[in-house]
């Protein structure tokens, strides 16, 4: 308990170092992984392939090993990112964006092909469809899946511990070990720092569900 | 791509611009590939720095080398296969407290106990069994799995037993069984078959999330990777690695295939019953989180590449909703089947299909 409130000003900062990781790699992988479902639903064969491919790949493997491949295996390519946040976001962006990349593949399919039959049939282009007709009505159905995707996101941050981030997992751990006793207290204390975080988060998808659910 | 909302069916000049494009991007993907590998070649990364595979350095023989990986992901598979039945088990037994006991509280507590598991990350939980409870890695590692997994398959069983039709729990009700023995014999079994594509979707991100003991220094797969590496030297880091990402991919594409295989099995009622698994829908039964990320967006066919690419099967294709028909029906219509196609026919507004 002393060793939680004596070191607050440490789990703050370590509190705040996790939403900033989340909220700037969610940010990026929200705009990389809309570009691969791009790819994925485009008329363009290669790029289909290629969008296919990497969400495939990245789904199948652990987060771990994508840190792992930057941190160990990126510099003998040439590769030299600077351990601890810039990896941390680079590979949190790299594997979510393939999440969020599904999640608004589905939205985009869930949107009745009549829609788009009726954009065309009273001439709308492909442009117009696109933007005005198709997107709109599959970015609500993506919403509520977009946000447990940040939800997953959120909690996946706490890989970056394993490599060299001082989020707040790493500083659990380094807390616990110098204060033994009073590891109960600080545990409990760091989970209901993520609980803030991600049961909020967790019950406005479920609201944002419900209530888009009925409306189409 | 077939049946996508974005376009019609190509004219000839929409298929002669497809081609250019075609061919335009496919050039320059082998060109960006030549271009990546032209650089490895640079960089020594085809010399022979892959024998360490089949005659490493260091007095060590290929023999060694591939016992110590295998042992690296048998300690993998152990872990998941600890894990598994357990949560597996809790799993169900919270599933079954929060849709069969009488007292609201103990329904209560089951619900808070599930979101709280399901709310923290599995490396949280794994480090408080390792310096809190002062368990070794195996153990810390199972830990974090099962807390985890145990509150996701609860939740995928409560949205199983949601999704069937209540006059099955009505018919139990209605025979004098308690509302326990209603959930335990007749909901149970069935929202586990519906479900079983999204359970062994799950097993996929336990999977995945037991390399999370590299963190916790358990020895799995990964860390066998980085002891190699550590022991050969650094050069010898791209062979182990695309070893390693090799097995993980390998053993996790066959299960996401089992996924999707049961999935098309149920769909195409292969066992008989008709019982038709629900749409998991884009956000699958419970917003999915853990190091393993939502394993389903679209059942656990979501994007597989070969078998579906996320479709059903034409057999069953998602019924687009018909004039005059509300979002409700069009999705019962989804999970139970055409009703104007049985004897009964509802209402449902005129021709299918056709205007109104």
């Amino acid at each position: 308990m002393e060793t939680f409130i004596e070191e607050f000003g440490t789990i703050g900062g370590a509190f705040l170092a996790t939403l900033t990781l989340a909220a700037i790699s969610g940010a990026l992988s929200l705009v990389w992984g809309t570009v691969l479902a791009a790819f994925r639903v485009s008329p363009v064969g290669p790029l289909r392939t290629v969008g296919t491919l990497y969400v495939e790949i990245v789904r199948n493997t652990p987060l771990t090993l994508m840190f792992f491949f930057w941190v160990f295996v990126a510099p003998s390519l040439g590769i030299i990112a600077p351990i601890g946040f810039r990896i941390a976001v680079i590979s949190l962006t790299l594997y979510t964006s393939a999440f969020v990349c599904e999640a608004v593949r589905s939205g985009i399919n869930s949107v009745g092909i009549g829609q788009a039959e009726a954009a065309r049939s009273i001439g709308f282009t492909f442009g117009q469809t696109l933007t005005q007709i198709v997107l709109p009505q599959a970015w609500r159905s993506a919403i509520p899946p977009l946000i447990s995707v940040l939800i997953a996101l959120v909690k996946n941050t706490s890989v970056a511990a394993g490599f060299a981030y001082a989020e707040m997992v790493a500083i659990s751990q380094r807390l616990t070990n110098r204060n033994p006793v009073d590891g109960l207290f600080i545990f409990f204390g760091i989970g209901a720092m993520y609980l803030v975080i991600t049961i909020p988060l967790g019950i406005l998808a479920q609201r944002l569900e419900r209530s888009m659910g009925f409306a189409r | 791509m077939s049946g996508s909302v974005l376009y019609d069916a190509p004219g000839p000049r929409a298929r002669r611009i497809d081609r250019t494009l075609n061919i335009v991007f496919s050039l320059v993907l082998v060109a960006a590939a030549a271009g990546a590998a032209w650089a490895m070649q640079q960089r020594g990364v085809f010399d022979d720095r892959w024998e360490v595979l089949w005659d490493p350095p260091l007095g060590q023989t290929a023999g060694d080398v591939w016992t110590s990986l295998g042992k690296g992901l048998g300690r993998t598979l152990l872990a998941a296969a600890i894990a598994a039945p357990i949560a597996a088990m809790l799993g169900g037994a919270l599933a079954i407290l929060r849709a069969g006991a009488r007292r609201r509280l103990v329904a209560t507590s089951a619900t808070v106990l599930t979101e709280l598991a399901r709310g923290l990350p599995v490396l949280l939980l794994m480090f408080f069994a390792k310096l809190v409870l002062g368990w070794s890695p195996l153990w810390s590692v199972v830990f974090g799995l099962v807390v985890y997994n145990t509150a996701v398959i609860a939740e995928i069983l409560r949205a199983g037993i949601a999704a069937l039709p209540r006059g099955q729990r009505e018919a139990g009700l209605s025979i004098g069984l308690s509302r326990m023995r209603t959930t335990l014999i007749i909901e149970l079994p069935q929202a586990v078959r519906i479900m079983l594509p999204a359970l062994v979707s799950q097993l996929v991100v336990l999977l995945k999330d037991s390399s999370l003991g590299y963190i916790v220094a358990y020895e799995e797969l990964l860390r066998t990777i980085k002891l190699n590496r550590d022991f050969f030297g650094d050069r010898y880091t791209i062979p182990m690695f695309v070893v390693g990402a090799g097995i993980y991919i390998a053993i996790n594409l066959a299960l996401s295939r089992l996924a999707t295989y049961t999935e098309r099995r149920l769909r195409e009622g292969g066992g008989g019953r008709g019982l038709k698994p629900p749409e998991i829908g884009p956000t699958g039964p419970i917003p999915q989180s853990g190091v393993g990320g939502p394993a389903r967006e679209e059942g656990a066919s979501a994007g597989d590449p070969v078998f579906g690419a996320g479709r059903r099967p034409e057999s069953h294709p998602v019924p687009q909703r018909r004039p005059g028909e509300t979002e409700e029906e069009r999705r019962r219509r989804a999970y139970y089947g055409d009703p104007t196609s049985q004897s009964i026919r509802h209402n449902t507004g005129g021709d299918p299909g056709g205007g109104i």
